[in-house]
Parts: C-alpha cells; sequence; structure tokens
C-alpha cells in the first residue's frame, strides 16, 4: 500500500506539447481568444511576442532598476559629503572640501552597482526565484521545455477552465500531446 | 523523435536542429570522454601554475614587497603592469557581451559565454596585484568606507580609491552578467542531467528556472539593462585605471589622452586574447560549426580597429610631447626612442602597430594559424605598452640624480606566471563543466 493516497493529489490544470514556437504562438492567441485567462507557456528561449499573447505585462523591473540607481547615485555622493566634508574635512592641496568633480567616478560606480543589484534580485524576487522544485517540472515530457519543446499551460482555476472541453480545445489548436498536470501534495 | 528544423540564426553553419547543438554544447559538460588527454595536459600546466602563484603569494606576505623589483625611482613595476594587463584581457568579455547584446549582433551568442568567463578569471588576476601591493593585504578592508575607531575614512579625491570602486564594481556586475546568463543553460543541463547528484547540484544552480514566458520577460528585461549598464561601466573601469597615471604629475603620464586611448587597448588586447585561448579549443573540441570563420572575421576586424586607434595614441604621444616644449616631456619621448628600454618601445611597434596591419587582408582574417600568431603578438604588445608607459616613465623624470633602472626579480616573473597558470587552469575547468556556448 502505498503512502502517498490518491486523495492527496492535485490537479492544477493542463499542459499542451508544441514542436515549434510558431505553433505555440498561434495557440497561445486562440487560447487567449477562447477567454483563458490563467494561462502560462514555457519556452527554452524567449520567444518574442508570446508574452503579449498570453496577455503578460509588467513593467515594475524598470523602475526598480531606476530607483536602486537613484539610491546609488544619492548615496555614493552622499556618502562622500559625509565623509569629505562633515566627518573627516581634510585639507588637500588647498582644494575645497567638497570637490564635487573629483566625487563623479565613485558616485558613477555605486550608481551603476545598486542599479544591477536592482536588475538581477528583482528579477529573481518578481520571478520568485530561486525555488528548485514547482509543480510544473511534474508535467508530462516537460525536461523538454529547456531543450526542443514548447509548452502551454492552463491553469485549473480559470473561470472556463472545464478538463474535457479544454483538453479538446488545446488539441485542436495543433498541440502534439496535451496531459493533465498532477502532483502528491508533498511534491516530488 | 528526431527534430530537425533549420535554424534562422545564419551564423550558425549546417543544418541543426534546437536538439542537436543543445547536445553539441551540454554533451562537452556533462560527459568526460569529449576531454581527452589535451585537457589534462592544461589543467596540469595550469595547476602547477596556480601552485606557483600560492608560493609567490606565501613568500611576499612572509618577507614583504622588498622580493619585487620595484623600488625608487621605479616604484610600480610589474604588479601594475600585470595589472592593467590582466584588467584589459577582462574587458574585451564585458564588451562582447554587452555592446554586441546591445546592437542586436546575433554572432555574440557563439562567444560571449567564453569572454565572459575570461573576464572574470582575467579581473581576479588583476585584482591581485594591487591588493597584495599595498604591503599589508590583510588591511585591504581600509579601503573601504566603514565607521571605524580610528575616525577616519578613505580619501575620495584619490584616483585610487577610485579604482577600489571601479574594480570591486566591475567584478561584481561581472560576475552576476555572467551568473545570470547562465541560468537557463544550467536548467537546460539540470533536464538533460542522467546522475542524481549532478542533477540535484545543477537543480540548485539554476534557482529551478522552468522557462516561463513570464520569467522569459523579466528575465530579458533584466538582461538588456545589465548590458547597458556594463558598457558604461567598462568605459568608466578602464578610464579610471588611466587615470591613476593622467591625474599625476610624471612625464608621459599626464596626457589627456589617456582614457579613450585606455579603453581601445583594453578593447584591442582583449579581443587578441579572446582569440588566443578561443582558436586552439575551437579545433579541439569540433565547434567549427557553432564558432564560425564569420566570427573570426569579425573579431579580427575589430582588433584591426582597435589597433589603428592604440596606434593612433602612440603617435600622438610623441605629437604632444614634441609640441609641448615641456623639457621633461621632450626627454620622455626621447628616452623612450633611444634610451635603455628603446628595444620594448620598439617591440612595441612591431607588435602593436605593424604586425596587425596584416589584418587588412580578408586571407589573413580567414586563416586560424595566421590569426592565432597575430593575435599572439598582440597579448605580448599589450604588455610592453603598459612596460613601456609605466616603468620607462618612471625611471627618468625630472631629478636626474634619482634615475634608476628597473630589474624585475624572480618573484616578479613568478607571480606574473602563476597568474598566468591559474586563468588557464581556470578556463579548463569552465571548460569541463560549464556550457561554454550560449545553449
Amino acid at each position: 500500500m502505498s503512502i502517498v493516497s490518491s486523495s492527496s493529489t492535485k490537479m492544477y490544470g493542463l499542459v499542451a506539447e508544441y514542436a515549434e514556437p510558431s505553433d505555440i504562438m498561434k495557440a497561445a492567441k486562440a487560447i487567449r481568444h477562447a477567454g483563458f485567462t490563467k494561462m502560462n507557456a514555457y519556452t527554452p528561449f524567449p520567444v518574442h511576442g508570446l508574452d503579449e499573447a498570453i496577455g503578460f505585462k509588467d513593467h515594475r523591473l524598470k523602475w526598480l532598476v531606476f530607483a536602486c540607481g537613484l539610491t546609488g547615485m544619492l548615496g555614493g555622493m552622499g556618502l562622500q559629503y559625509y565623509t569629505s566634508v562633515i566627518d573627516y574635512p581634510w585639507n588637500v592641496g588647498g582644494k575645497p572640501l567638497f570637490s564635487w568633480p573629483a566625487f563623479i567616478p565613485v558616485t558613477f560606480e555605486c550608481t551603476i552597482l545598486l542599479s544591477a543589484f536592482g536588475a538581477v534580485f528583482g528579477m529573481l524576487a518578481m520571478n520568485k526565484l530561486p525555488k528548485p522544485w514547482q509543480p510544473i517540472f511534474s508535467a508530462k515530457n516537460f525536461e523538454r521545455a529547456t531543450n526542443d519543446r514548447f509548452f502551454l499551460y492552463i491553469d485549473q482555476s480559470d473561470k472556463i477552465f472545464d478538463v474535457k472541453t479544454t483538453k479538446d480545445l488545446l488539441l485542436s489548436t495543433g498541440a502534439l500531446e496535451v496531459s493533465e498536470l498532477v502532483t502528491t501534495q508533498e511534491g516530488y | 523523435m528526431a527534430t530537425k528544423y533549420q535554424l534562422e540564426d545564419k551564423f550558425i553553419e549546417g543544418q541543426q536542429s534546437y536538439d542537436k547543438i543543445t547536445q553539441d554544447v551540454t554533451e562537452l559538460s556533462l560527459q568526460n570522454k569529449n576531454h581527452g588527454n589535451r585537457w589534462f595536459m592544461f589543467i596540469g600546466m595550469g595547476f602547477l601554475g596556480a601552485n606557483l602563484l600560492i608560493i609567490s603569494i606565501a613568500y611576499l606576505l612572509y618577507q614583504g614587497i622588498g622580493i619585487w623589483g620595484n623600488n625608487q625611482p621605479v616604484n610600480w613595476g610589474f604588479d601594475i603592469i600585470n595589472f592593467v594587463w590582466w584588467i584589459g584581457i577582462g574587458h574585451a568579455g564585458t564588451l562582447i557581451s554587452a555592446i554586441l547584446l546591445l546592437v542586436r549582433q546575433k554572432w555574440r551568442n557563439s562567444i560571449n559565454r567564453f569572454a565572459e568567463s575570461m573576464t572574470l578569471f582575467a579581473v581576479m588576476c588583476a585584482g591581485l596585484y594591487p591588493l597584495l601591493h599595498t604591503g599589508r593585504p590583510w588591511v585591504d578592508y581600509w579601503m573601504f568606507p566603514y565607521p571605524n575607531i580610528l575616525g577616519m575614512w578613505p580619501q575620495f579625491r584619490s584616483p585610487l580609491i577610485w579604482d577600489v570602486f571601479a574594480i570591486s564594481t566591475y567584478f561584481t556586475v561581472s560576475l552576476l552578467f555572467w551568473f545570470i546568463g547562465l541560468i537557463p543553460d544550467l536548467a537546460t543541463m539540470r533536464d538533460r542531467a542522467t546522475k542524481k547528484g549532478v542533477k540535484r547540484l545543477l537543480g540548485i544552480l539554476a534557482l529551478g528556472w522552468n522557462g516561463s514566458v513570464k520569467h522569459w520577460h523579466r528575465y530579458e528585461v533584466a538582461y538588456v539593462i545589465l548590458a547597458g549598464l556594463s558598457t558604461p561601466l567598462v568605459l568608466s573601469v578602464h578610464s579610471i585605471i588611466s587615470l591613476d597615471f593622467a591625474v599625476s604629475i610624471v612625464p608621459g603620464w599626464n596626457v589627456t589622452i589617456f582614457p579613450p586611448y585606455f579603453v581601445a587597448g583594453a578593447v584591442f588586447a582583449g579581443f587578441a586574447m579572446v582569440l588566443t585561448f578561443m582558436l586552439p579549443i575551437r579545433s579541439w573540441y569540433n565547434m567549427k560549426h557553432l564558432i564560425t570563420m564569420k566570427h573570426l572575421d569579425w573579431m579580427a576586424k575589430i582588433m584591426l580597429a582597435t589597433g589603428l586607434i592604440v596606434f593612433y595614441g602612440y603617435i600622438m604621444e610623441i605629437f604632444y610631447a614634441s609640441y609641448s616644449g615641456n623639457l621633461y616631456e621632450l626627454f620622455l619621448k626621447d628616452n623612450r626612442l633611444t634610451g635603455p628600454y628603446a628595444w620594448a618601445y620598439y617591440s612595441l611597434i612591431l607588435c602593436n602597430g605593424l604586425v596587425p596591419q596584416v589584418l587588412w587582408s580578408p586571407k589573413i582574417r580567414q586563416s586560424v594559424p595566421a590569426l592565432f600568431i597575430v593575435s599572439t603578438f598582440i597579448s605580448i604588445g599589450m604588455w610592453l605598452e603598459r612596460f613601456v608607459i609605466i616603468p620607462v616613465s618612471l625611471h627618468r623624470d625630472y631629478l636626474p640624480s634619482s634615475w634608476g633602472m628597473y630589474t624585475p626579480t624572480i618573484w616578479d616573473f613568478g607571480m606574473f606566471l602563476g597568474t598566468i597558470g591559474f586563468f588557464v587552469m581556470m578556463m579548463f575547468l569552465f571548460l569541463r563543466f560549464i556550457p561554454i556556448i550560449n545553449i
């Protein structure tokens, strides 16, 4: 008898597999046209326009990077102002204490550093990574999603989701295969 | 299932399928059989070199920097020459990745990973020199601004403190750029790995990448922004390094052309080093269809262009000195051309000025052995350029009574060979364990 009883498995949604970027593009448009909203696509490389096709928009990252860069710039200049003018005024060759042109390089480097942190860590955080295992990894054939196959996923929580009709719809869009994404609650 | 598609990428030759490319690239990392005796030979040589580096550093820490040849009046010797040389090599990697991405050059995909890894290892080698040259590397953290009981802060008007910020930012950003470029490829390897332990390790490193379009969307935004940040960063780093010289009053250093001239030199040296390493690896690992003659041709053209800028820099240096009417600048020019280190100057002109001119010929640009020879010449030439700028300017400046000669010691050479060994070792480890080409 297995420890994991069938009652603890969970159906997440349907996964359709495609062979070409153009196929999944057409399919995504069709599915969206049919009124589905909770969907996602998985591809081995970025397929341009597919994000729009599934109705995904997110401009937060750019603004986050901008904010980080601004913080870096003000912080860098502020640090130098505080240390060279307020906390440790030191006369070097009669130069003014706030000799700002000499502070530009460090300000610049701080701007770049913080923007880069914003871009990388912001991207990871918004993508909810690192997260080494996710339910989608249980999908059939999914190890090819990073190689040569394109997957379209429809979540079962979608208002118009129905296992049978949705499956038929996906098959009609030219999917090679449509399977249910089922995992046990325990994962793995 | 057989998958055969004609890829759109015209820079990859032959009938390639997505699967075929994935296989070609990941096999190098996931299987041992592709790495023969040559790999062991080079990793062995690199390992010996890395040991030499450890010994050189250990003795340096024990004895102090008196074991090096630099002393008054030449207080910057091999340490700074090699520092600038290595960092210049590193710059090509970032520029290849970042600029070519920004201008949407598809051919970058075959070389950028290789070049970025080179950057990382080269910056590691470069960073060692100034850190050790401080004499008491165990208190190097004093260079960073942190509240301390001494109540002191770093001197932000000094180009040397700009260096600290520039190099540490550069290394950090290069590492992030390299790593986020690697994430999707690590995921591919995770999904292809067959051994459980390897799969688990790659699973951790890939951070759970799943190829979702939402992920790709933010990923691409982040990647392009990083490229956009890296490009001015590279220019700033080498400009700041050139300001270490240009801000001083030493004859031959105090010139405004230094920042662009150093940046061009860095790109020149870096592309030469990429080629020197890549050409043998390309033929040993049968990567001729991924790194094609077109790539090599483009890289040769970039070398030619940056080489001409550098050559223009040499001419301008002579012009500046002659036109300045300044006694010391005039003397420096004569000393370069006819002084005790004139051999270095003429070898420099030969390696960086004359030899690269053969790249005008398409035949040479299409010949792998010729490119290998030319890029080796350039690597040597760029090292000589820093030699001509640093010790040759310092050894005879204002006061004839304090003139002197610079003779590097065995420990200078030990450290230099050691960093080369370390670099070779890291590159071959990279070749073995990480996909060298973007999948």
